[in-house]
């Protein structure tokens, strides 16, 4: 009842092809937008609950997007092209480091002639960063034309290794500090320094906004199908007349790019400050399972396992001490790995494809309701 | 099914309901602790943790607080993880009347993540013995105070004892001594020094790495059996210290040559390498183990009472450690409220209280911590107080001081605060304070 389309009629083709067919879709498309990008900065200026205080934008509304963002990247390479990654991590360090090289200016000795780019402002060197991703992506997907499943899990994961040692090793990424770490730039566009967390929280929303809008439109596209063909059967795709190398490719290339623009992000925005630890295989694990629980080939697939992964244990760390249940930090942190554990193996079970899978269910069930079926 | 979507939900406002409004205007001081208490190394962030706490105890218990200022903190698990940590801090940083007072992480990825922050929160980050060694330079670091000494001080500490075994510096000539690691911000920061002192003194200077968590060392060690160092440093934490000693003993290294930083020198590094850890050395942050006049009274309050959360690490090398941070903390809380009035402080209080903190060695013994910790006194310029380090060593069952106090050599530590701290500053595009004009 509350999902019926009935009449709702297309009289046009662009109409008939819009990203959101039916109405329902497209009103809450715009009301998640509508409380995104001014709800919640109004909540933020007037100090509302649960916006008192800087918590909630700077602990979990940015890198939920951030995270949301690098699982849209994961889920068109996994959840689309069908090709298992492991190296998240390593893509998203790519897109942080190459970021942080070109904010801070590259210099590369060649003996004869140096290059030299000086400092480029955030913005470029967040797309170029991610650009230097892609190109790598592309690199390390070369060897998927060749193998696939756990066998390409393995080799992704030899690029996770590999550059977790490049950027420990290689002074040069870390512009030679002693200590290995390094710091951001400012955070410089156009002249406007982002640096309240209700800015920082915008620029990562226009961010996610602008590449989910971009991953929506690609993967109903003709290059998302021939994603999605690859995905399902590679050979009959081959025979259809869709060329692997590019399919595969480009999927790793862009999935590449957008992780690397979400790496960027987590260490200039979230972090500041930041080691080779924090992207770590954890994080390529975090954000494959963020992808499996949300559900392959779902774009809000991406965002609600990035919800369920991310924020649910930083809700289950609160709830004793919110309720004023006297147990020690230890316990806590132990009770929410058995907690979440336990979701994730129950919602495996009750429905192996994810939320995504489980909000499609509802939309059917609201659609006949309050007829069974 | 559907009865458990409910429960989630309500499960989900619930933890929402947690970040909503503000504790009401009381007079308490919050004071935030990041802990570790789980993972790789929990069995070094505990003795910490209940340190740090149990001395906050006692004060309430014994005094009712900082001037009649009730305590209040609350822990947060971060698991040694930077990102975890920062969420900590985001989380805990305005609680109580006036936010947290200071943080300690007790981790220095935290503390590089942290460092960006504080600044914009003016909120200061006291990080005893850890952290950036060129924080030292209060014009460049305004809210970061590396107290009682840095990996810096460490570092030319131990190859002062070195000197001092072999017979002098003239005899570091033709040494080699090699660093093993903890292939992180943390492990990475002696190298500066140790190379600069390798320049002046001569000796042969190798650093091999260990990846995190530390638990494989094998080929790390046989390349020591093969190079044959003269000395081996160690810059561990948690599980990787006792797999040193462990490894060490099967290379047939005497481990009276290897000499740990103060993070590999805690009873839990030890003990699990069993007798294999005896003759191993290690510095210590001033302080050791052992029961001091402060400790009389935790036993008194706390205690006899079961109010202590700390069993058998009590008056532990970490656990004194974690009272010495509190100490140095509400005393510097203290030394705001002379200021400002004996109220709850704010971050940006409490760091005006570090800079004038001025721990005589009078005022160490009434707070009954003689013994423990030599004179401690931070200005704008020096955020670290003092640079002072001793030698102890593992006869199998207890540490035992082997060494006198050392001082850090100046003339080579100030210059690598100075140049570090200015490249961190043009990076940063801060502006030095001009230390002349503070009062």
């Amino acid at each position: 009842m509350f999902y019926r389309e009935t009449g709702q009629f297309k009289t046009s083709y662009a109409a008939d092809m819009q990203i959101f067919p039916i109405r329902q879709d497209r009103i809450a498309l715009w009301v998640v937008l509508a409380i995104a990008f001014l709800g919640i900065p109004l909540l933020d200026q007037l100090q509302v609950w649960p916006f008192g205080g800087e918590y909630m934008l700077r602990a979990i509304l940015i890198p939920f997007l951030i995270l949301s963002l690098a699982a849209i990247g994961l889920n068109i390479l996994t959840g689309y092209c069908g090709q298992l990654s492991l190296g998240s991590g390593a893509f998203m360090a790519i897109g942080a480091y190459s970021a942080y090289k070109f904010g801070t200016g590259v210099h590369i000795p060649l003996g004869l002639f140096n290059l030299s780019i000086p400092p480029l402002p955030v913005l470029p060197s967040i797309l170029l960063g991610a650009l230097m991703s892609a190109f790598v992506g592309i690199l390390f997907g070369i060897p998927s034309l060749r193998i696939k499943g756990l066998y390409l899990a393995v080799a992704t994961l030899a690029a996770q290794f590999f550059f977790d040692w490049v950027f420990i090793r290689v002074k040069w990424f870390t512009n030679y500090n002693s200590s290995g770490s390094v710091s951001a730039p400012d955070l410089n566009f156009f002249g406007y320094v982002v640096n309240t967390p209700i800015d920082r929280y915008l620029l990562c929303l226009v961010f996610v906004s602008i590449f989910a809008l971009l991953a929506k439109n690609l993967v109903r596209g003709n290059i998302g199908r021939q994603w999605m063909a690859t995905r399902d059967m590679d050979i009959a795709a081959e025979l259809m007349g869709i060329r692997p190398l590019y399919a595969k490719l480009t999927a790793f290339a862009i999935s590449s790019f957008i992780m690397g623009v979400a790496g960027a992000l987590w260490a200039f925005v979230y972090l500041g400050a930041w080691e080779p630890l924090a992207f770590s295989i954890d994080r390529s694990f975090q954000i494959l399972f963020m992808v499996i629980i949300g559900g392959l080939g779902s774009i809000l697939g991406s965002f609600l396992g990035a919800a369920f992964i991310l924020v649910l244990p930083i809700a289950l760390d609160q709830v004793p001490h919110a309720l004023g249940v006297p147990i020690s930090v230890e316990t806590v942190s132990h009770l929410v790995f058995i907690v979440t554990g336990t979701l994730i193996c129950w919602l495996l079970i009750v429905e192996p494809r994810g939320f995504a899978r489980l909000w499609l269910t509802g939309k059917e069930k609201l659609r006949l309701w309050p007829y069974p079926y | 099914m559907r009865k458990l979507t409910l429960a989630l939900g309500a499960l989900a406002v619930a933890a929402t309901a947690s970040t909503g409004p503000a504790v009401a205007q009381t007079n308490e001081q919050f004071l935030p602790a990041l802990v570790y208490r789980t993972g790789p190394y929990a069995p070094n962030g505990i003795p910490f943790a209940n340190g740090v706490a149990d001395y906050w105890t006692l004060l309430n218990e014994r005094d009712g607080g900082i001037n009649g200022v009730k305590i209040v903190f609350e822990e947060c698990e971060t698991g040694y993880a930077t990102d975890k940590g920062v969420e900590c801090y985001e989380r805990l940083k305005g609680k109580g009347p006036t936010g947290a007072g200071y943080f300690s992480p007790l981790s220095t990825g935290i503390t590089f993540a942290l460092t960006d922050k504080v600044p914009g929160d003016k909120i200061p980050l006291l990080t005893m013995g850890y952290g950036r060694s060129e924080s030292r330079d209060g014009a460049v670091f305004p809210w970061n105070f590396i107290a009682v000494g840095s990996y810096w001080t460490a570092a030319d500490v131990a190859i002062q004892h070195i000197a001092k075994e072999v017979g002098g510096f003239d005899k570091l000539k033709d040494k080699k001594i090699s660093l093993v690691y903890h292939d992180s911000p943390y492990g990475k920061e002696p190298i500066a020094a140790l190379e600069a002192r390798a320049k002046l003194n001569g000796f042969t200077f190798k650093a091999i790495p260990v990846t995190h968590p530390g638990v494989e060392q094998k080929s790390q060690w046989l390349s020591i059996r093969q190079d044959r160092p003269d000395y081996v440093l160690l810059w561990g934490w948690g599980v990787m210290n006792s797999t040193s000693i462990k490894e060490a003993a099967a290379v047939g290294y005497p481990r009276d040559k290897v000499i740990g930083v103060w993070w590999s020198g805690a009873e839990p590094d030890v003990t699990p390498a069993g007798d294999q850890s005896a003759g191993y050395k290690a510095l210590m942050l001033q302080h050791g183990p052992g029961k001091f006049a402060v400790h009389a009274d935790l036993e008194k309050f706390l205690v006899s009472k079961g109010k202590s959360v700390s069993k058998e690490d009590f008056a532990q090398v970490l656990y004194n450690r974690g009272l010495i941070n509190s100490m140095i903390g509400t005393e510097a809380v203290r030394t705001a409220m002379k200021k400002y009035g004996n109220k709850p402080m704010t971050g940006e209080q409490v760091r005006w209280g570090f800079e004038n903190l001025n721990l005589t060695a009078a005022r160490i013994k009434e707070l009954g911590f003689e013994g423990m910790l030599q004179p401690l006194r931070f200005s704008c310029e020096d955020h670290q107080g003092a640079d002072v380090a001793r030698v102890q060593q593992w006869d199998g069952k207890a540490w035992k001081t082997v060494s006198d106090y050392y001082k850090a050599d100046d003339k080579i530590l100030a210059p690598l605060v100075k140049e570090h701290a200015a490249k961190y500053a043009t990076e940063k595009k801060i502006t030095a304070r001009d230390c002349s004009k503070e009062s």
